[in-house]
């Protein structure tokens, strides 16, 4: 049985009909949508067990807290980290590099550098340019080639004795790029920079192992994973995060306080100042546990199969330019294209009114479209409910459209 | 894709949109434009740049448009353009967004309100600009 075949009539939303056509649903890249099993989990959680966590000392507190540290027992299992300590929950991605970038940022001096890509979200460029700006460090960005993917060489000649950090995502959000993670955070150690990896396009897909990959921080979002919103990973090396002052302040990162000074809460609770987002947790570990059933393997199979008829199905379409790798290389489950004639709004527009939901801008990420020479793109993006039967529909849509505008 | 061909006023893109997009009226430089705006709707990374020629005493005598935008912003650009030529500036800084609806003839949903909005957005900057000593 195909992965959509099992997983469809989990997904409620999926009954949906939008503008009289059944919801054809290809933007998970910005957010997936969820399967039934998370629901439940969520509403189980409000309905049962809803309390705050760590210092309540009743039944439903304890059960809140299980649930939630429980949330932290399934990322560790789900990323390979070494240690359930080295996970940090985060509002989400951009939470995530935020805190780390501040975090990090305490510790650079004038001069100091700082590389990201040309490929990187917002989330990942937008932080380091605070960072530098208020410590008067170098803000450097590796090239990409033509083809979407690093210039490795344009790297090693970036990396200096001065690289304190080098930022780059896993997985290219608008050309799918897969970058060699464990390659260049390699690179990185040689000259003792913090490696921060977006991995907000991965772990939707990839089956992930931090102790191969071995950077120091790694960052995504539940909601891009069938989870909920509002909750992400910040997965830090257990003596990197040990080494590192506390970004930010507040209730339960600490273990006692004076007027004047405090002393730090353990990993990783050091991290998560305020009430965290419990009943997120708890969607994620339901998230999670669906992902693991289905089997990573077989999630990046099913989605790769999707990405490669899309790729090839609408680079034979005339006026049809696809960017990034070349069919035959690997990429994420994204595909970004243009149509001759048509501004990415407007196929977005046309394609939504045939019910097919699909990504059209500069998707967060202005210097790689200027890098592409292109205002905006079109993204179709994969997720485990996704047909074939779909992505033939996108097709011929996509087909007609100059005949119509 | 019988869906995304709405013929009728009211549709998702009306004739009057896909004419101007097609065939834009006012479209390119005018050399001797002395207002001129740009801006860009940080939503989709779209920009427009009007470019006014104003009289000594105050009327719009020629309007064009440039820019990397949709059939919306690019039909409403070229619909302000017409609507401020021959209007002096006050006339043309009363323009209201409704104006320019009223020619579109289209349903303009509000995830592409600001495609509609911006070449208004930069009209205004153009005009701020031309008061200035």
């Amino acid at each position: 049985m195909r992965l959509d075949e099992l997983t469809r009539p989990d997904f409620p939303i999926l009954q949906r009909i939008v503008n009289g056509h059944p919801l054809v649903y290809f933007d998970s890249g910005a957010s997936s949508q969820k399967p039934r099993a998370v629901l439940e989990a969520m509403t189980r959680y409000y309905e049962r067990s809803h309390a705050n966590v760590h210092r309540s000392i009743h039944t439903l507190g304890e059960e809140a807290t299980e649930l939630y540290e429980l949330a932290r027992d399934s990322v560790q299992r789900f990323i390979g980290a070494p240690s359930r300590e080295e996970v940090v929950f985060t509002r989400g991605t951009t939470d995530g590099l935020g805190l780390i970038a501040e975090t990090i940022g305490r510790t650079l001096g004038r001069g100091d550098e700082i590389i990201v890509t040309e490929l990187e979200h917002h989330s990942n460029l937008i932080p380091w340019q605070l960072v530098a700006k208020d410590r008067a460090a170098v803000l450097k960005a590796v090239p990409i080639r033509d083809d979407g993917t690093l210039d490795l060489g344009a790297l090693d000649r970036l990396l200096t004795a001065r690289t304190r950090v080098l930022a780059f995502a896993h997985v290219s959000n608008v050309v799918g790029t897969i970058n060699p993670v464990a390659e260049i955070v390699r690179r990185a150690r040689a000259v003792k920079a913090f490696t921060v990896v977006d991995g907000a396009q991965a772990a939707p897909h990839l089956r992930l192992d931090m102790s191969v990959l071995e950077c120091d921080f790694y960052v995504f979002s539940a909601h891009k994973m069938l989870g909920p919103t509002g909750i992400g990973v910040l997965y830090g090396r257990r003596a990197v995060l040990d080494s590192l002052e506390p970004g930010r302040g507040g209730s339960e990162m600490i273990k006692e306080v004076w007027i004047d000074h405090a002393q730090w809460n353990d990993l990783p609770w050091r991290f998560e100042p305020g009430t965290p987002p419990i009943a997120e947790a708890v969607g994620l570990t339901a998230a999670i546990e669906y992902l693991e059933k289905l089997g990573m393997d077989r999630v990046t199979e099913h989605e790769r199969a999707l990405t490669r008829q899309t790729h090839e199905g609408l680079a034979r379409i005339p006026g049809v330019t696809v960017y990034g790798p070349p069919p035959g290389v690997e990429r994420g489950a994204v595909v970004s294209f243009a149509v001759d004639g048509l501004h990415p709004h407007d196929v977005a527009a046309l394609l939504d009114s045939e019910g097919i939901a699909v990504r059209a801008g500069h998707h967060c990420a202005m210097p790689l479209m200027r890098r592409l020479g292109v205002v905006g793109t079109s993204r179709a993006t994969f997720s485990v409910f996704n047909s074939p039967d779909e992505v033939a529909l996108l097709l011929t849509a996509v087909a007609g459209l100059r005949s119509v505008l | 894709m019988s869906g995304a061909t709405p013929s009728a006023p009211g549709g998702l893109y009306s004739d009057v949109i896909r004419d101007r997009w097609r065939k834009p009226r006012h479209r390119g430089d005018l050399p001797g434009a002395n207002a001129v705006a740009e801006d860009v709707n940080p939503l989709c990374g779209d920009r427009v740049r009007m470019m006014l020629a104003v009289a000594p005493e105050g009327r719009i005598t020629d309007a064009r448009f440039i820019g990397d935008s949709c059939a919306i912003c690019t039909a409403s650009a070229d619909v302000v353009a017409d609507l401020v030529s021959g209007r002096t500036r006050g006339e043309a800084a009363a323009l209201d967004v409704s104006d320019v609806l009223a020619v579109l003839q289209a349903e303009i949903r509000p995830t592409r309100m600001r495609c509609a909005t911006l070449p208004l957005s930069v009209l205004a900057q153009a005009l701020d600009g031309a008061r200035k000593p």
